[in-house]
């Protein structure tokens, strides 16, 4: 099965300092893999480089056949790749509805003269954006909020909104950075429960970096480990957590039972 | 190849320079601190330069008991000490509040402030020039090859440079200079290791006002006519300089003013033979900018820094 | 169970933004038709709120909608205010003579020669502006705004420092705010639209809404563009209104002066910025006689409603807050 994203020996240095070395990664369609790693390994590095915040000083990236060499940002969420912030980067002054309907933009067929003309084709896709925005949001159980600011929603549901937001890209891989950080063990349950149906339901695959063990073990089907920017083992859950190299790299952190 | 004419212009562009440097320092400086720029800085030049008219005014009775060097340089110094206070006063006043909002608001903020020392400035002392007292006598000395330089433009030179040097040395060697180069290289690690940042700020604030207030009698003597407005396009030169150094950095702002002294010069004095019309010398300025902005945006001396994402 | 009346009213929202527009279009007709009845005072007076309001509306979709704080708007009147007086100097003689709706129409062409040009110089400032945050773009574009009023200070074509006068004026209520009204229009529906979100979205976080799929770089330029063909539009206005320009008249304090209605209005209201225009103007009729406290009341106003209400008087942006300790 050809992978629907690749990196190859990717190299990230800034200016002196190599962030990552090296780096060999892929993902199948529809996989869940995650990303961990102690802090400042380079998890949140290799989400910018995917998604195109950063260019990569060496190496290949491939997503869908396609280089993901020198493209804009939004080009390449236009490819199929969407994310999510470790800090909540919500439209702070646009409602929750606002926030789904701008990550359509990709996908608008007009532009600015018919956003003046406003015709019955304007009027249309405007109403089709609607109906779309609002059953996304129905599925998350955000409608009724949909008129509220953004940034009123109480801190879990405004990490809900975030991947609604990105899913409403039309994304075929979603990068969820950190998503529990914060949350409360209950809400780590339904964010668990959560990203199994997102993947199931839209058909995507999903890389997750987090830092809570129990949630990466829940959700991953392969786990892929970084240390100081190089990949120190790789596997399923039971094989990364009995790996002596993983163990000795978090000698120090606060161990979370899985 | 007219040497002396080139040698001429250099000294003038160094005199000009001196001047938009030691502005460039004080927005330079604040940048670090604050990560804003002080957009009434400028206007700080214009009061410093007022400051000076009136002293001497006032003052002049007392001075006929003194050597003129002295006299003046109690113009200056009591000047510096006005504009250091004001710049303190305008910080607490007006930027103070408003340290956790967005650096927008702060903007729009420095921009009021701007106006209202300058619009304030009119109504005080009224919109049309005042000349400036001769503070010292003014010989022009002959310099072999047709070169000559005045004695107030040796003033301005040394004077800056011993700032400058001044400067450096409360940067480097002071403990207040060590909290203020903490307090621009990481404000929450400086606060956390017991640095005053309050005062701190208030110190780079004063220190700024006090240079533009001596760049504002500089430009005095230079150019004899002082008005209410003068502050405002050495004011965004001088931003360019510092930018053009690289913002934060007080080498890079030194070295900006000289520069941008230098070229708007040069532009003006060769203007025939570059085809440059002299009454465009106020956007050299703005050129070099848009230029160091699209080429090298951290500046000559300056490092970039990248948003966290 | 369809309701021949829910049909009714939701045609009627369907077509708002037309009916808003078709609106405007009357009153200005109307006013145009009642303009003999008022004193020469309060026809000058409206006017001038007109030209503001076209101003300070462009101006908000640079600086509020989009959050790129432009301090350059001035620069964009000139150069649509000398393009169109230009125009009808040149072709004065010619229309001196001819039938008063060729002169109406060569006006209009002038105007909206004027406009493009603007929105050229526009790109301009936009392109290279792409990179730079708050306080770097809007000295870049203060400069720019400087750079184009020293060319034309500097330009004997164009009177230089003496400026242009005799300028045909052709000015009228009917223009203004007919203008105006299309301003309006055009600000409001494109920020309203799925397509036009996108424009607040940059504001609010651009690397977010590059995330997202937005295009910022279009977005950052499109602002600018069209910003700036109003304030062109405004400036062509204002020329054959006072018969008389010179670039002193669009130096960085002019540009201010739009920039203190946006905020006062509050950045990102469209509404906000059209009600502070007309009472920015009233202010500047009011205080005429005490033309020395004028500025400094303006100034004053700035610094409290920053540390008071800073988002003026109907915005609501919430920028992604930068707190001093971070980078």
């Amino acid at each position: 099965m050809s992978d629907l994203l690749k990196l190859e020996r990717v190299t990230m240095e800034f200016g002196g300092l190599r962030a990552i070395g090296d780096l060999d990664f892929h993902i199948a369609p529809e996989e869940m893999v995650g990303l961990i790693g102690p802090n400042g390994a380079g998890k949140t590095t290799v989400f910018n480089i995917i998604t195109g915040v950063y260019k990569p000083t060496r190496g290949a990236i491939c997503f869908n056949g396609a280089s993901l060499h020198d493209k804009k940002a939004n080009r390449i969420t236009a490819l199929g790749i969407a994310r999510t912030f470790q800090n909540i980067r919500l439209f702070g002054s646009l409602s929750v509805f606002d926030n789904v309907r701008t990550a359509m933009n990709g996908r608008l067929r007009h532009g600015i003269i018919h956003s003046l003309t406003r015709g019955p084709a304007f009027r249309a896709e405007e109403e089709r954006i609607r109906g779309e925005v609002l059953a996304l949001l129905d599925i998350f159980g955000l409608k009724n909020d949909a008129d509220r600011q953004a940034t009123d929603l109480p801190y879990g549901d405004q990490r809900r909104l975030e991947i609604v937001r990105a899913l409403a890209t039309g994304p075929k891989l979603l990068l969820l950075d950190e998503p529990a950080a914060g949350m409360n063990p209950t809400e780590k349950v339904r964010l668990m429960e959560l990203i199994h149906f997102v993947q199931a339901k839209f058909r995507i695959a999903v890389l997750l970096v987090e830092h809570d063990m129990r949630v990466v073990m829940g959700v991953c089907q392969r786990i892929v480990v970084l240390d100081h920017g190089q990949k120190i083992a790789e596997g399923t859950p039971q094989a990364i957590q009995r790996d002596p190299k993983v163990i000795e790299a978090y000698l120090g952190e606060e161990a979370h039972h899985a | 190849m007219d040497w002396a004419n080139l040698t001429q212009q250099l000294i003038n562009g160094l005199s000009l320079g001196a001047i938009y440097a030691l502005i460039a320092l004080g927005y330079t400086m604040v940048y670090g601190v604050l990560r804003f720029i002080n957009f009434a800085h400028g206007d700080v030049f214009m009061i410093g330069a007022f400051a000076g008219l009136y002293v001497h005014r006032w003052l002049k009775p007392f001075f006929q008991w003194m050597p003129e060097f002295l006299s003046a340089l109690f113009v200056l110094l009591l000047s510096m000490c006005i504009c250091a206070a004001l710049g303190i006063l305008i910080e607490k006043l007006a930027y103070k509040p408003l340290r956790q909002r967005s650096r927008l608001t702060v903007l729009i903020t420095a921009i009021g402030v701007s106006l209202l020392l300058s619009y304030g400035a009119q109504l005080l002392f009224g919109a049309a020039p005042k000349g400036f007292p001769q503070l010292i006598k003014n010989d022009t000395h002959n310099l072999p090859g047709a070169v000559s330089i005045t004695t107030e433009q040796i003033v301005v030179l040394v004077v800056t440079l011993l700032l400058l040097i001044s400067l450096r040395f409360i940067v480097q060697k002071t403990r207040m200079g060590l909290a203020m180069r903490a307090l621009s290289n990481n404000p929450t690690a400086a606060s956390l290791m017991g640095v005053n940042t309050d005062a701190v700020i208030s110190f780079t604030f004063g220190l700024g006002s006090a240079l533009a207030a001596a760049a504002g009698i500089f430009f005095a003597m230079l150019y004899q006519a002082i008005d209410p407005f003068m502050g405002i396009l050495p004011g965004i030169k001088a931003f360019v300089a510092a930018v053009l150094g690289g913002v934060g950095n007080i080498a890079g702002a030194a070295l900006g003013g000289f520069l941008i002294g230098l070229v708007e010069t040069l532009v003006v004095g060769y203007s025939k033979n570059i085809g440059i019309p002299p009454g465009f010398r106020d956007a050299v300025a703005f050129v070099i900018l848009i230029l160091i902005l699209m080429f090298k945006p951290a500046g000559l001396l300056g490092k970039s820094e990248r948003e966290k994402v | 169970m369809e309701n021949p009346n829910a049909r009714k009213s939701d045609a009627v929202k369907k077509h708002i933004a037309h009916l808003a527009l078709a609106a405007g279009l009357a009153a200005s007709v109307a006013l145009y038709a009642i303009a003999p009845q008022l004193d020469d005072y309060a026809v000058n007076i409206l006017v001038l709120a007109g030209i503001n309001i076209i101003l300070a509306v462009s101006l908000n979709l640079v600086n509020g909608h989009t959050g790129q704080f432009s301090l350059g708007h001035a620069g964009f009147m000139a150069a649509g205010a000398y393009t169109s007086s230009i125009i009808t100097l040149t072709l004065a003689p010619i229309l001196a003579s001819a039938p008063a709706w060729q002169a109406q129409a060569a006006f209009f062409a002038a105007l909206l020669a004027g406009g493009l040009f603007a929105s050229f110089c526009g790109f301009l400032v936009g392109v290279p502006s792409l990179r730079l945050r708050g306080d770097y773009l809007a000295i870049v574009t203060l400069g720019f705004g400087e750079i184009i009023r020293v060319v034309i200070q500097n330009t004997n074509a164009l009177g230089g420092a003496r400026g242009l006068e005799g300028i045909p004026p052709y000015t009228n209520l009917l223009w203004t705010f007919g203008i105006a009204t299309v301003a309006i229009y055009v600000v409001a529906s494109l920020v309203n639209s799925t397509y036009g979100r996108g424009f607040i979205s940059v504001r609010d976080d651009e690397i977010a809404a590059e995330a997202m799929g937005i295009n910022t770089t279009k977005y950052k330029v499109a602002a600018f563009v069209i910003g700036a063909f109003f304030a062109g539009l405004a400036g062509g206005l204002y020329a054959h209104f006072i018969s008389y320009i010179a670039p002193e008249g669009f130096n960085f304090l002019k540009s201010v002066d739009v920039v203190v209605m946006v905020i006062l209005g509050g950045m990102g209201s469209t509404p906000g910025v059209a009600a502070a225009a007309v009472l920015l103007t009233l202010m500047n009729e009011l205080l005429r006689d005490f033309e020395q406290y004028r500025m400094i009341v303006f100034a004053l106003l700035l610094i409290v409603l920053m540390i008071v209400r800073p988002q003026g008087l109907l915005g609501n942006f919430q920028r992604r807050k930068r707190k001093a300790s971070q980078p």
